[in-house]
């Protein structure tokens, strides 16, 4: 692979980034989500340029880099499907959203389409869990309530390049008086 | 308190549309609190402020229901050095879903929250850690502190008065573990999230070495509402011991699941049938798992007068832990439940400790073991077992919080699981 590099603009977003804490070290976790952003990974070449640029041992950066789930060490697919089985989804149904992910797209979780559109993961509680069963795409928007129609719809507009809209989760309570107000 | 909750008017997330905006927060009464102890800080003195709140007895709404005012009288007198405020906004406990609210809904409560704490402590900066996860309400947040930077309450001389403080959002990538206070604090330093060693204790060396109060967001967000209001009217709010309002996350098997803000001390049937609407499809309920994935599950036959606050819930041997309360109907497989609580714990081990790393894997494969129908009794003994050799030999609790859940829902549920394992494979006629 080419030499990596990061752009002027970015540098100067990472020297923002350095500057919220008292030490480079600390912008660690936030300069390999900007390389991520980048790059769609944190593979080796990548770690090495975050190390690079913040002058820091390389075994430092990738001792971080495999702690933390959210980075990915391989490619993965244009979207990546983060679905929850964790308690609450898995009381709610979370088991059988991953199952028909799977089926539909004729992959196991961890695996990623062969066309590289899609990647599917088994993940553990997203803080959503009234809104179970649900999943995240790409460390991004999330999804809830999920219903096979639902997943399949998704499916259908993320391959029409279609991303999710942010869902507010109204409390209950809210929700009851945004009715009555509309009423 | 055993009915009036019904009548209860939500003080954390009150029923005023477009709250998280700062103007209309301002005008509900909004960094009111602030104002008055920076303008007359001869009245409200860093050290009136404390006693307030730990008066006031706010319970940390992390999970471990520590007093926070207590907690801020920790922190040993200035230096002239820098001091922290971390805020915990990891939220990962299975079953909780509540702190995201704040950020969504009323985020200056929190800011303000934080900022009083600050004032209180001589803190000069503030880290707020979120989950990488929630990266939509990180930007909610952050939306809200340019505000009060441009208002004037966050940054230097606050209010025109010598006070300065400043706020710094960041995020984590995925990890459990950083919600435990001390790996909280090596992830903001930009390295694995590995619990420390306590002692020292953050008050005295935290945050690269320096003095360091941790809170959880919820926890900061009830401080302007002692301040405007007082601690005996605190004290009033819910349960004696336990007081004020909670963020109730209801998941699992009911109706309306959600987050729903009631006082302390509501009894548990209540939330389940009038809050959250009862069990879905009419069915019966099985037990609930109270305040988080490490409490303590209860039957339901355990559950007749029981309240939501800590003494309650500890009587019948569970805990409040983040009021993030599961539901579990008739048709729930407790097995399955069980086998999946110990994959989180064991797929969340940080690994420092042998006893965790090892006994954490140990048992998820021997509760795999018997869900899928090839268990024999003694493994029932084998789990209690390896809770017993887990439990307090490790650096943080998470070791602890994998135990808890095993021991009490197989003594609990003993009989599901003893059909499970004389139906298998290896039970001999
Ligand atoms: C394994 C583990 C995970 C934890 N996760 C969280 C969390 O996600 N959020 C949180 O506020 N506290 C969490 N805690 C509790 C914190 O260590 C700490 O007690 C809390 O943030 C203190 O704030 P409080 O006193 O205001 O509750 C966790 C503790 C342990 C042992
Ligand atoms: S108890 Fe477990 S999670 Fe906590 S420090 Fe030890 S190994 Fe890590
Ligand atoms: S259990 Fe799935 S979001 Fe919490």
């Amino acid at each position: 692979m080419a030499d990596l590099s990061f752009t002027e603009e970015e540098l100067e977003e990472i020297e923002r980034l350095k500057d919220k804490f008292p030490t480079a070290k600390a912008a660690t976790l936030r300069v390999l989500w900007l390389a991520q952003n980048k790059y769609g990974h944190v593979k080796d070449e990548v770690q090495r340029l975050v190390a690079e640029t913040l002058d820091l041992p390389k075994a430092h950066v990738h001792g971080v880099a495999r702690f933390y789930t959210q980075y990915y060490k391989e490619e993965k697919g244009k979207f990546v499907l983060d679905v929850c089985t964790c308690l609450s989804c898995q009381l709610c149904g979370g088991y059988d959203i991953l199952h028909h992910l799977e089926d539909e797209l004729d992959i196991e979780a961890g695996e990623t389409t062969d066309d590289g559109m899609f990647t599917i993961n088994e993940v553990e509680c997203l803080g959503a869990c009234g809104y179970a069963p649900m999943l995240q795409v790409t460390n991004g928007v999330y999804v809830n309530n999920l219903t096979k129609e639902k997943v399949d719809k998704l499916i259908k507009n993320l391959r029409n390049g279609n991303m999710p809209e942010f869902e507010s989760m109204a409390m209950p309570e809210l929700e009851k008086r945004n009715q009555a107000a509309s009423e | 308190m055993a009915q009036d909750w019904k009548s209860f008017e939500p003080l954390l997330i009150p029923d005023i549309p477009n709250l998280e905006k700062i103007d209309v927060y301002e005008e509900n009464g909004g960094y009111d609190a602030l104002k008055e102890i920076l303008n007359d800080q001869e009245t409200w003195s860093r050290k009136s402020v404390v006693e307030e709140v730990k008066q006031a007895n706010i319970r940390g709404r992390g999970g471990a229901g520590f007093n926070a005012g207590l907690k801020w009288s920790f922190m040993p007198d200035p230096d002239g050095g820098p001091r922290y405020l971390a805020c915990n906004g990891d939220e990962s406990e299975p079953g909780t879903f509540k702190d995201r609210k704040i950020f969504e809904y009323n985020p200056h409560l929190f800011i303000e929250g934080a900022l009083i704490a600050s004032y209180a402590m001589t803190v000069d900066t503030i880290y707020v850690y979120i989950r990488g996860e929630y990266l939509s309400w990180v930007e909610m947040l952050q939306d809200a502190v340019d505000d009060a930077y441009e208002k004037g309450y966050l940054g230097d001389d606050i209010l025109g008065t010598d006070v300065s403080i400043d706020m710094e959002l960041t995020y984590g990538a995925g990890a459990y573990i950083c919600g435990e206070e001390t790996a909280m604090l090596e992830s903001l330093e930009g390295k694995r999230g590995y619990p420390r060693t306590k002692p020292p204790f953050p008050a005295q060396n935290g945050l690269w070495g320096r003095p360091t109060t941790i809170n959880n967001i919820e926890t900061l967000a009830n401080v302007p509402l002692v301040i405007n209001n007082g601690a005996d009217w605190y004290g009033d709010i819910g349960a004696e011991e336990h007081p004020g309002p909670v963020l109730y996350g209801i998941s699992g098997h009911v109706n309306r699941p959600g987050v729903y803000e009631y006082p302390t001390g509501v009894p548990v049937m209540d939330l389940i049938n009038d809050v959250a609407g009862g069990i879905r499809g009419g069915k019966d309920l099985k037990a609930i798992i109270p305040g988080g994935s490490s409490t303590p599950p209860l039957r339901a036959d355990q559950l007749d007068g029981v309240t939501m606050n800590s003494d309650s819930l500890k009587d019948v041997g569970s805990m409040m832990g983040t009021a993030g309360m599961v539901v579990m109907d008739e048709d729930t497989d407790m097995v399955e439940v069980l086998w999946r609580i110990a994959h989180f714990y064991s797929h969340e081990s940080c690994g420092q400790c042998t006893p965790c790393r090892d006994g954490t894997g140990w048992l998820e494969k021997v509760l795999k073991k018997i869900k899928d129908g090839e268990g024999e009794m003694k493994d029932l003994d084998l789990l209690l077992d390896i809770g017993n050799q887990m439990e307090g030999r490790t650096i943080c609790a998470l070791a602890d919080a994998a135990v808890w859940p095993v021991r009490h829902t197989i003594n609990r549920f003993r009989d599901e699981f003893e059909e499970r394992c004389k139906k298998s494979v290896h039970a001999v006629a």
